[in-house]
């Protein structure tokens, strides 16, 4: 009899020119859509592109957004951003993003992430685009010379990783949390497989959750992360002006009820509490209260994956009409210029603000330890972003805690890991 | 020709083989900094054959080619490890730099004499005396490396071998 298929093995069949594939064969694919950024891009492609004395294979599918030395500190980042902007015209690139976000978001804001896409990042966290239900993936420098002068790679198809969520989540309990709760308990050996989220849970929250989740496949080491298309996808893609033109096409990517998985694992989201994963591993979680009153210098709320609109309001949950503590530093990045914009209109930035944040530039910044926000030796962070690994944010001696943005702002305001649950229902009394 | 191993435990990271803070530094310099964060020494005593030996997901974390660049730079022969992230595993068969799974990591101690057979899929530790077998690489793959990476394999293959 034959099986059914997932998600991720329709897509690549269909871009291999296959009927189906089968998880651990290698095949060839045509890639939809690439794109990357000012530091794994143009100044990596341009000696390549013309060593091989060829062009860009489709300058209308390749996507190019200065986000990680934005705003130029010195004259080498500046020179890194001229070189960008000179490589988007040369080459005619009409999706040229420069300094206004983190192309993670940006490129979604702009309808450009389509669900059943094959996409290629040249960034680690191109998962994050199979929240619309594409193939998603990350890929080094080289291998994405080759992608955009070719339009072609070879993938070994991933046996898919099925996770399926039930219920709702308690308040102050957000996808960040089921991440770095699914780093702990699936760890982040999971190279050459994808993960796939389903249930209730997901069904019923945003595309900027299920982007959470996606994003964050990366840290469970999975090639990508998907989220079957439906209405929400559909309706986030008519307001981003890009509508789908096939609904019932898209929809029918989804898994087979009859699909093989890797393995197959089912999780309460009532049961999970606002989680910290520990200076230096994602997977090194625990639920909040191990960590109650670890002193914080910082925190930080940045990142593709942590200062959408949606993460800059869950921190407003909490910080209105509180201050951030003496002695701690409240920084926020949000990710894209739209997303601080929005901010601006529905009164969050101005809560955020009146708590003490201090306002960064739009951009991967110091979750890269690249921009503005780095630590000092011995200093100790809490981030909403997605890692943190030995001095990735500065100092080698410095040590970063992950949380929710609620988790985040808790800290804030109190000094110290703190749960945001009683902060929120101190509000709520 | 042999070399020594150097030793690492699990997770090893992209960001302490090329550290962001230092991503606009040219290659070579980026290099000498290259995994000092878990052994100081590292870059500044490791030779051109030597070997460098980790545990689960070698390779964890960022997209960024620096971390293999870096350690093709230094002269690291391969890379053997438990099990390797799927882009610094991608990025360094690109640079012509070969990473071996291997189950049996834990079996070599740091200055061990390895000896390397990409083709025939043997690591001899010359120094315990003992043969690890493993599987070799794909055949599209194993070529790669023969011409060198990626880019000079698709450059003979686009027709325009220099």
């Amino acid at each position: 009899m034959v099986r059914g298929a997932t998600l991720v093995e329709k897509i690549i069949a269909r871009a291999a020119g296959r009927d189906r594939v089968t998880p651990g064969e290698i095949v060839t694919v045509a890639v939809d859509f690439a794109f990357a950024h000012d530091s794994s891009g143009p100044r990596r492609w341009a000696p390549m592109l013309k060593d091989l004395g060829v062009g860009l294979w489709d300058s209308d599918r390749v996507a190019i957004v200065s986000d990680h030395y934005v705003p130029a500190v010195d004259a080498d980042s500046a020179a890194i951003l001229k070189l960008t902007r000179q490589f988007a015209a040369e080459h005619g690139v009409r999706n040229f993003f420069d300094m206004v976000g983190i192309c993670h978001l940006v490129l979604p804001e702009h309808g450009l992430i389509r669900p059943g896409a094959v996409i290629a990042g040249g960034d680690s966290h191109t998962p994050m685009a199979g929240a619309f239900g594409a193939y998603a993936a990350g890929y080094g420098a080289t291998d994405m010379a080759a992608i955009v002068a070719t339009g072609r790679t070879w993938v070994s198809v991933p046996e898919t990783i099925r996770v399926d969520w039930s219920g709702r989540f308690a308040q102050g309990v957000a996808a960040k949390d089921v991440m770095l709760f699914l780093c702990r308990v699936l760890g982040m050996d999971n190279a050459f497989k994808a993960v796939e989220y389903g249930g209730e849970t997901v069904r019923a929250i945003g595309m900027a959750e299920r982007m959470v989740l996606c994003n964050m496949a990366a840290e469970l080491g999975c090639e990508t992360g998907v989220v079957a298309p439906d209405t929400v996808t559909f309706d986030y893609l008519r307001r981003a002006g890009a509508p789908v033109e096939d609904e019932a096409g898209a929809r029918a990517i989804a898994s087979d009820p009859d699909a093989v998985y890797g393995a197959v694992h089912a999780f309460r989201a009532g049961d999970l509490e606002p989680q910290i994963a520990a200076p230096h591993s994602p997977a090194d979680s625990a639920p909040v209260s191990e960590h109650i009153g670890a002193r914080i210098d910082q925190a930080y709320i940045g990142a593709c994956v942590g200062a959408k609109i949606e993460d800059l309001r869950m921190a407003a949950r909490v910080l209105k009409g509180r201050r951030v503590s003496a002695g701690t530093r409240l920084l926020i990045a949000p990710a894209s210029s739209r997303t601080t914009t929005e901010a601006s209109g529905d009164g969050t930035l101005q809560t955020l603000m009146e708590a003490g944040a201090t306002l960064l530039p739009s951009g991967c910044g110091a979750c890269a330890g690249m921009g503005a926000g780095l630590l000092a030796e011995d200093e100790t962070c809490i981030s909403s972003t997605n890692r943190n690994f030995r001095g990735r944010m500065g100092a080698k001696s410095s040590r970063v805690y992950l949380g929710s943005p609620y988790s985040v702002a808790a800290a804030a305001v109190a000094g110290c890991i703190a749960d945001p649950r009683e902060m929120l229902a101190e509000d709520a009394a | 020709m042999s070399g020594r191993a150097f030793l690492f435990g699990d997770n090893i990271d992209t960001d302490v083989m090329a550290p962001g803070y230092l991503m606009k530094l040219p290659p070579e310099q980026l290099a000498r900094h290259c995994l000092e964060a878990v052994d100081p020494d590292f870059a500044a005593t490791v030779r051109p054959g030597d070997f460098v030996v980790g545990g689960l997901s070698f390779g964890i974390g960022s997209s960024r080619e620096q971390a293999a660049v870096s350690l093709k730079l230094l002269g690291v022969r391969a890379v053997i490890a438990r099990s390797f992230a799927r882009i610094f595993w991608r990025n360094a068969i690109n640079l012509g730099l070969p990473c071996i799974a291997l189950d049996d990591t834990g079996a070599v101690a740091a200055g061990d004499r390895l000896d390397l057979d990409l083709a025939s899929g043997r690591l001899t530790n010359l120094s315990q005396k003992h043969v690890h077998v493993f599987t070799p690489l794909p055949g599209h793959l194993t070529a790669m490396i023969e011409d060198g990476g990626l880019m000079p394999h698709l450059k003979r293959r686009l027709g325009k071998t220099a």
